[in-house]
């Protein structure tokens, strides 16, 4: 079947004129119009956009102007700045808000040629790791209908995992992309920050945020990162590096490869399921020729106090702006205060009105020292022992979640149950390095997530290793059967 | 540390949200619980390590000064709430 083609085999066809853009847009529409409302990945789908960004990219095939992934479709987070169409962060303070512009990223995919099909589901503001905190809608995990997909970009990965999306984007700000791509048994990479411009995306926490992409495969991941990344002067924290190459893609090795297998994020919290995949995976690898090492990180037990204070401290900043002047719906109240408080009050969700909360208490009078400088020394004891760490090893390796996907509802109601289970994806937010997380098996019918870190900028060395990984490990040739 | 009730009014003020009296019970509880968490730091010898507030050091990125073209006005106003003349309305800040 058409949708469950690679976007570089789709590519490759559209390219050989064995397929057509547009017939290939309308397979995967076609395919979120009929299955869709079993998982709800999509927020909106855009069919008559998708359909002429589909005839544009037919014309660069034809005028032999295409591009690597010309004519490949895509989903985007609702959080990513389309212009004309509806943005809603799945929140309610942005209900019918529509973007007079768009992401860098987004006009990036344009000129490439590659479709939008719509707006994929996600928690409010991106804030949670199971997408249920969407004001909108539930995702389901294509694996088990009544699991979460993870978060906070589970609709993009669901999508992909369902075969809706050949390729998709998320963000990631403490593992929003890799969590998810590993609770569905796809593809996610969180590039160096500030590889890729953030102009467009609608700020979480600002120092963490990156936009990372999802796919079947390392090599569909490599290739759509290099359509995304590159120097944006409308982002200041971008950096003035090329865009990611995955020309070098195969030239990677496992042979004297050192990986560093931190003791802490393999620790008892670990589901016996996803530790015993993990571990079949280090023995394959090993007998290719990488060398294991147990190290100790010890500043990464504090990363879920350290995230949950940095990020909601920047996040109660970034969401000042939703006061009901210049966009979305403004409520009635009693003077100008009383009119901003009920608009956000109105507005938001509960979990955001607590990161606001948690953020603007720790950022207070008072609570500043105790709480958000003492994270962001924290911060700086764990880059510095990643730093010395890549200084011996080409890669560390880790579970990217501790757990496979959990029920709906089963951890919702526990304000920490769900955040205590972010400590293998935060530390590459805090130290900016890159990670990318792919299947490693199935525990229990669910897929297993692997995730490898290196040191920042060494993103096209991760998607290498990742590459030869992939290679190495057995073949997933199941799919999710939920149709 | 633990958040007592008037605190927690005190930082939905500082937030721009209303609370009603339910909310600001269930945010006591939940802060608590947090903050219960966030503990563990308070115990790291953390002395010499200077706090950052960014992964990547950039500092002073400038841009060249060359005008160019900004949103057009309508577009801007696109998505306000209430608009007039050609301007955003805000609610009302000095009574009369």
């Amino acid at each position: 079947m058409l949708t469950e083609l690679t976007a570089v085999e789709l590519a490759s066809r559209i390219a050989k004129r064995e397929l057509g853009c547009v017939e290939v847009t309308e397979a995967f529409l076609d395919r979120i119009d009929s299955l869709d409302s079993k998982l709800g990945c999509f927020l909106s789908v855009t069919r008559t956009e998708a359909t002429e960004q589909a005839q544009f990219a037919q014309t660069l095939v034809d005028e032999g102007k295409g591009g690597p992934l010309t004519g490949v479709p895509i989903a985007l987070k609702d959080n990513l700045s389309t212009d004309g169409i509806e943005t809603t962060c799945a929140s309610k303070i942005l209900k019918g808000y529509v973007p007079p512009f768009d992401a860098t990223v987004v006009s990036k995919l344009k000129q490439a040629g590659l479709p939008i099909l719509g707006k994929a589901n996600l928690d409010e503001f991106a804030m949670g790791t199971s997408t249920e905190n969407s004001a909108f809608q539930v995702t389901r995990n294509p694996w088990d209908l009544a699991r979460s997909p993870g978060g906070s970009s589970g609709g993009s990965a669901a999508a992909v995992a369902a075969d809706l999306a050949p390729l998709s984007l998320g963000s990631d700000t403490g593992g929003s992309v890799r969590q998810p791509a590993a609770l569905c048994g796809v593809v996610g990479f969180k590039p160096t920050y500030g590889r890729c411009s953030r102009y467009g995306l609608i700020a979480f926490g600002s120092s963490l945020d990156q936009i990372g992409p999802f796919g079947k495969t390392v090599e569909d991941v490599a290739v759509l990162s290099e359509a995304i990344t590159g120097h944006d002067p409308m982002d200041g924290t971008s950096l003035k590096h090329s865009p990611i190459l995955s020309a070098d893609l195969k030239s990677g090795s496992l042979k004297g490869l050192k990986v560093a297998l931190p003791k802490e994020l393999f620790g008892d919290g670990t589901d016996p399921g996803v530790a015993a995949q993990i571990q079949a995976a280090i023995d394959v690898l090993a007998k290719e020729g990488a060398e294991f090492t147990e190290v100790s990180l010890p500043s990464v037990k504090f990363g879920v106090t350290t995230y949950y204070i940095i990020a909601p401290a920047e996040a109660s900043s970034n969401l000042a702006r939703f006061d009901g002047v210049r966009f979305g719906p403004r409520s009635d109240g009693k003077g100008h205060i009383g009119v901003v408080e009920r608009t956000r009050s109105e507005g938001f969700g509960h979990e955001v009105k607590t990161r606001i909360m948690i953020g603007t208490y720790a950022l207070s009078a008072g609570y500043y020292d105790a709480y958000y400088v003492r994270a962001q020394r924290v911060r700086a004891m764990m880059q510095q022992e990643f730093n010395r760490t890549f200084r011996e090893f080409d890669v560390v390796l880790s579970p990217t979640s501790p757990v496979p996907a959990f029920k709906l509802g089963e951890l919702h109601e526990d304000p920490m149950a769900l955040k205590l289970l972010d400590y293998c994806t935060i530390p590459a937010n805090m130290g900016g390095m890159p990670g990318i997380s792919l299947n490693c098996g199935f525990t229990e019918g669910l897929p297993v997530g692997l995730q490898l870190m290196t040191a920042p900028l060494q993103d096209e060395k991760l998607l290498q290793i990742a590459f030869c990984v992939e290679q190495a490990l057995p073949t997933a040739t199941r799919r999710p059967s939920f149709s | 540390m633990s958040i007592s009730l008037n605190e927690v009014r005190h930082v939905a003020r500082l937030a721009r949200l209303e609370l009603d009296e339910t909310e600001i019970l269930s945010f006591q509880g939940e802060l608590n619980a947090l903050l219960g968490h966030f503990a563990d730091i308070q115990a790291i010898d953390s002395s010499g390590i200077e706090p950052i507030s960014h992964a990547v050091a950039i500092q002073n990125v400038w841009s060249e000064d060359i005008p160019s073209q900004t949103l057009p006005r309508d577009r801007a106003l696109r998505n306000a709430p209430v608009s007039r003349a050609g301007l955003f309305v805000v609610p009302v800040i000095i009574e009369d």
